[in-house]
């Protein structure tokens, strides 16, 4: 099980949180000026990295707000979460998985 | 009885009955069945999985491969429970298994004579074809002949909870290590758990004479007990094991609450799912005592050299007469003169050592142990082990021995340090396998890492303790140890005696033997986890906890590769079974799956209502009247009351949305495909919601209270989806917009009445100066007010069932009181209560999409609801809405049906063929959604999507259902069957 850090309420367990999918995606202000191929990708195409990767997460059995995180991949560590409509922070997409020795 | 006259930690005077296979004997409160078993001279306690070959106790721990029993009876029948884990209680029933027709004699047990066709890998060669008997002849006699317990049949009337733990230090084992490393974190003020599957604290102490501070081990025991449970930062779980590591520091736990009672006591569960979540941890685990791999070492009588410790100290039970110890290291020689010490006759040592240190041999000498140095046991005899075979440079030489401790040395038990996909390595040295990278926050002490001497032990303890205390923030300093002579643990790597007579078994559990290891290698099935799935070794409930390593040894004995690079199979959680029960907890049935009642179900439960589940909900469905005979007899009635008259039903549970903030309108234009920013004060609005994928998602009303408040309802079924996505909308999309949502689906009852005498009702119980007037409150209109002398109240003219119609919406407290008020104001005009049936064949009657119809796989057009999407705004799902596919005229659309002879049944799910057509797929041309039979109409009518639609009213076409035999012919007519200009709803 992870904890996922909520930007609202703090630490809670994963069970509470839904993934949205990638994060940072604005809905285009005018669809109707779009080409099929630049709606489509806006519907449809989303990065699935292996490492860093930004996301939405909705605390749903929670406070039931919407925030992004970012998360590693391969550890399914979460590096950092903040509110929706912040910037996505600095984190180098070769920042390691957790682990000990 | 094999009961020593002193000593174990025992308690003499509580003895208890217990039974087994039927027969009755006694043990004391301390032991455990497998120990009570011995003490009554016990020693055949089941019989093996493949081969059903005897088999008597091996462990005295959670490592147990042999002593599976099924323990108690009826609906509280557990199979695979380990005897040696299993506490004694007075009572207590425990059945032998895997044997027919008894325990000592098997039928089945000829299946060892086949060992030579049941070898590695059988299940594959013998039952590969034909493929078609896999299901009716293979696995029925498989899992008849192979097999292990039976699962009770009944429910089990236990409870099982889950519980939260947070600390900064979790110390996993409650041995010499884990005790120091507890201790020093606790006396450092950190919050420290110490979880021990067994009853007491000590591990390997509790079986030793090992002197500590120069006294026995239980002084020392006794204090450190006394300093933890006076710690009141420190909390000791007993009975708690350890099962899994996951992700952020939470490791799985499960506690047996009440296992070792026969009955769990009051309001307690039968066990305990911890999840804890700790800073740090140190794994203090201990180690396993491997078998050595010979001919017949799985006769019972064999068990490890120090489990024949453990029952000689701590259980104070001889397991047979003449115990001879066969072994590679000097730790099984402080085990024999242990047991000597405790009462039982040790009559050799057996070592395959040439050269045993001096020290030892001076022991055996003290206490009378002949020595066989340079020896190994080639064959065993009896039924129970009466006699060994031992071979030296000298000779053969058969020895007396009803017990044969066996020791291949020491395999720490690490598996929790490889949860995280680390892989341990494995030390020469010690020839065994020592942790390496280990899970985030987990570091390990004492015999699970390697350090097996109890100085050893008590110093990594304490150093991890201190470090895992210094980790969490905690100025943790070193104390002194306790003093104790180092324990020898010196041995030489020995897995395997060549050449000796019989079945050589690897893995008892799973009767895999040194022969197997050869076929698997022989046949290619050499990588670890191969030579797992081919063989079964490490399988099933012990999961190769002794076994695994000699077979890696055998195996890189045959490669000519070490046995580092052969390496070891990855272990994985959990690390003892864990019951599913306790993984659910509470969360089975309904509290699982909770029931929501309505405001209104008491009251329609006294008027004999007939309850439906929808989600969660129970509604009324209908309410059958005395002398009624079936369902259709009473929702024909309240059908035809409806429209002749008044009827009430509760819709409180469609979903309500409460919406404020000044850009509501703005808001809801962008959610439905039409125009609700230009909605008037006081009045309501039909409303359509799509997908981003251009298909139906709901649909339902939308009121506008005030300039900037709006309350919507939706289906029952998708309330919690639209709002989600609601929530999605403005959170995520569209943050800047000034709007607040709560979903205030609980908080209001809603309560529609229906029918041409509803107004008047509806006038007797609203508080002046509410105007119920058709002009006060015109069709679609919205109103707040009082009711019932000062509830507040929002009533809606909204009809669902096309007669003039009130919705009704109070807090949800009143919702009782609103209807009984309404049906007296109601009971002159004979008001009649209406369920989800008489609704749906309204709504039917009416031509209203409803849940058949909104599938999440039809466009509004479909619908027949096109004309109300706005062209003059973006809206969610216009784009995909868009494609040319969904404007195609041949798209199955919308429509209603009759049958063409009057007289016969429609039956929703009927797929539409042109008459005549042969009925094949590309002939289909839709299908019926939803079907009534209509009171109004005195015939069957029927709603559905067929190609190309209105344009095929006056059509017939062929409803064909070969799954319930109907084949009929429907005539294509408007899905409005009543009233279709909407007349009634203006009066
Ligand atoms: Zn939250």
């Amino acid at each position: 099980m992870l904890l996922i850090p909520c930007p609202y309420c703090g630490a809670r367990p994963e069970i509470e949180f839904h993934c949205g999918g990638e994060a940072h995606i604005a809905r285009p202000e005018n669809p109707a000026a779009l080409s099929d191929a630049e709606w489509a990708d806006y519907l449809f195409i989303r990065k699935s990295p292996k490492g860093v990767h930004a996301e939405r997460w909705l605390h749903s059995h929670g406070c039931g707000r919407w925030f992004n995180a970012v998360r590693n991949t391969v550890s399914d560590s979460i590096l950092a979460t903040y509110k929706m409509g912040a910037p996505r922070p600095d984190i180098a997409a070769d920042t390691p998985a957790q682990g000990g020795k | 009885m094999s009961r020593l006259s002193s000593g174990g930690l025992i308690d003499r005077a509580t003895p208890l009955a217990f039974t087994f296979d039927g027969r009755s004997y006694k043990g004391f409160a301390g032991d455990t069945l497998a120990s009570a078993l011995l003490a009554n001279d016990v020693r055949l306690v089941g019989r093996s999985f493949k081969y059903h070959r005897p088999r008597g106790v091996f462990s005295a721990g959670s490592e147990e491969p042999n002593a599976l029993v099924e323990l108690r009876t009826g609906a509280r029948r557990e199979p695979n429970t380990r005897a040696t884990m299993a506490e004694l209680y007075e009572g207590l029933e425990a059945t032998s298994q895997n044997r027919w027709p008894s325990l000592a004699f098997d039928l089945l047990s000829a299946n060892q004579w086949f060992s030579s066709v049941l070898g590695a890998g059988f299940y594959y060669k013998t039952f590969m074809w034909p493929a078609a008997l896999w299901e009716k002849l293979y696995e029925p006699a498989i899992r008849r002949a192979a097999g292990l317990g039976r699962a009770a049949e009944q429910a089990d009337p236990d409870s099982y909870e889950k519980a939260f733990a947070f600390c900064d230090v979790l110390v996993i084992g409650g041995g010499p290590s884990g005790l120091l490393a507890a201790l020093t974190a606790g006396r450092a003020g950190a919050r420290v758990i110490l979880a021990d599957e067994d009853t007491i604290l000590g591990g390997r102490l509790n079986s030793a004479r090992t002197a500590i501070d120069d006294a026995a081990p239980g002084a020392f025991l006794a204090r450190a007990r006394a300093e933890l449970s006076a710690l009141p930062n420190v909390r000791v779980m007993p009975r708690t094991t350890i099962f899994g590591v996951y992700d952020g520091g939470t490791y799985g736990a499960l506690e047996r609450v009440g296992d070792h009672l026969s009955v769990p006591a009051p309001f307690q569960p039968r066990q305990r799912y911890w999840k804890i979540v700790a800073k740090r941890a140190v794994l203090c685990a201990g180690a396993f005592d491997r078998p050595i791999v010979f001919g017949g070492n799985d006769r019972p009588g064999v068990m490890s050299a120090q489990a024949l410790r453990t029952y000689a100290v701590r259980y104070a039970v001889t397991p047979g007469r003449n115990a001879v110890v066969f072994a590679n290291n000097d730790h099984a020689w402080s085990a024999a003169f242990d047991a000597a010490d405790a009462g039982v006759k040790v009559s050799a040592i057996v070592d395959v050592r040439e050269t045993p240190p001096p020290a030892l041999l001076a022991g055996a000498t003290a206490r009378n142990i002949r020595v066989i140095a340079g020896g190994e046991v080639i064959a065993t005899s009896g039924k129970c082990l009466s006699s060994i075979t031992v071979r030296t440079r000298g000779g053969t030489e058969t020895l007396q021995a009803e017990v044969l401790g066996i020791s291949g040395g020491a395999t720490p038990n690490l598996a929790l340090t490889s949860y995280f996909g680390g892989r341990p390595k494995y030390d020469a040295a010690l020839a065994a396998f020592v942790p390496d990278q280990t899970p985030p926050g987990l570091s390990v002490a004492g015999a699970a890492a390697g350090q097996f001497s109890l100085a050893q032990c008590f110093a990594t303890g304490a150093a991890q303790g201190v470090a895992a205390a210094r980790d969490a923030g905690f100025a943790a300093t070193p104390a002194p140890l306790p003093e104790t002579g180092d324990t020898p643990t010196s041995l030489s790597a020995f897995w395997h005696v060549q050449g000796s007579k019989g079945l050589a078994f690897v893995d008892f559990q799973n009767d895999v033997s040194a022969k197997d290891i050869a076929i698997a290698h022989k046949e290619g099935f050499r990588a670890v986890e191969l030579l797992k799935r081919y063989t079964t070794l490490g399988m099933a409930t012990d999961q190769g906890k002794s076994s695994n390593m000699a077979g890696l040894a055998i195996m890189a004995e045959l490669t000519g590769q070490g046995i580092g690079e052969t390496g070891t199979t990855l272990f994985r959680p959990p690390f003892t079974p864990v019951a599913l029960g306790a993984l659910a907890g509470h969360h089975r049935e309904k509290d699982f799956r909770p029931t929501r009642p309505t405001p209104t179900h008491d009251w329609a439960r006294k008027q004999g209502a007939v309850f439906v589940e929808t989600g969660l909900w129970l509604r009324a469905q209908y309410f059958p009247k005395p002398g009624e005979t079936d369902w259709l007899e009473t929702v024909t009635r309240e059908v035809k009351a409806v429209r002749s008259s008044v009827g009430l039903i509760d819709v409180s549970t469609f979903g309500k949305i409460d919406l404020q903030g000044s850009d509501v309108g703005v808001f809801l234009d962008r959610v439905y495909i039409n125009t609700f920013s230009t909605l008037a004060v006081g009045k309501a609005r039909y409303g359509v919601m799509l997908r981003e994928d251009g298909l139906v998602m709901d649909d339902g009303t939308t009121a506008r209270l005030a300039d900037d408040h709006y309350v919507m309802t939706t289906t029952t079924a998708n309330a919690a989806k639209v709002y989600q996505h609601l929530e999605f909308c403005l959170q995520v999309l569209w943050p800047d917009l000034d709007v607040q949502l709560a979903s205030i689906s609980e908080q209001w009852a809603q309560i529609a009445i229906a029918g041409p005498k509803s107004r008047e009702v509806l006038a007797q119980v609203v508080d002046a100066p509410l105007d119920v007037s058709n002009t006060g409150l015109p069709f679609m209109g919205a109103v707040e007010g009082r009711v019932m002398g000062g509830v507040k109240a929002r009533i809606f003219r909204l009809s669902f069932s096309g007669e003039l119609g009130y919705e009704i919406a109070v807090p949800a407290r009143h919702g009782e009181a609103l209807t009984r008020a309404l049906m007296a104001a109601g009971a002159p005009f004979g008001i009649t209560p209406y369920g989800t049936e008489a609704l749906g064949v309204m709504r039917i009657e009416k031509g209203h999409v409803s849940g058949n119809e909104l599938t999440g796989q039809t466009s509004a057009r479909d619908l027949g609801l096109g004309k109300m999407a706005s062209t003059k705004k973006d809206y969610i799902g216009r784009v995909m809405a868009g494609r040319p596919a969904f404007a195609d005229r041949d798209r199955a659309t919308f429509i209603g049906f009759k049958p063409v002879d009057r007289a016969q049944r429609l039956r929703a799910g009927a797929h539409f063929l042109p008459l005549g057509a042969v009925p094949v797929m590309e002939n289909d041309e839709g299908y019926m959604s939803s079907v009534a039979y209509s009171p109004t109409l005195d015939h069957w009518i029927g709603l559905g999507f067929l190609k190309g639609g209105r344009a095929r009213i006056g059509q017939k076409v062929r409803a064909y259902d070969p799954v319930r035999g109907g084949d009929i012919e429907v005539e294509v007519c408007d899905p409005g069957f009543v009233d279709p200009e909407g007349e009634r709803l203006r009066v």
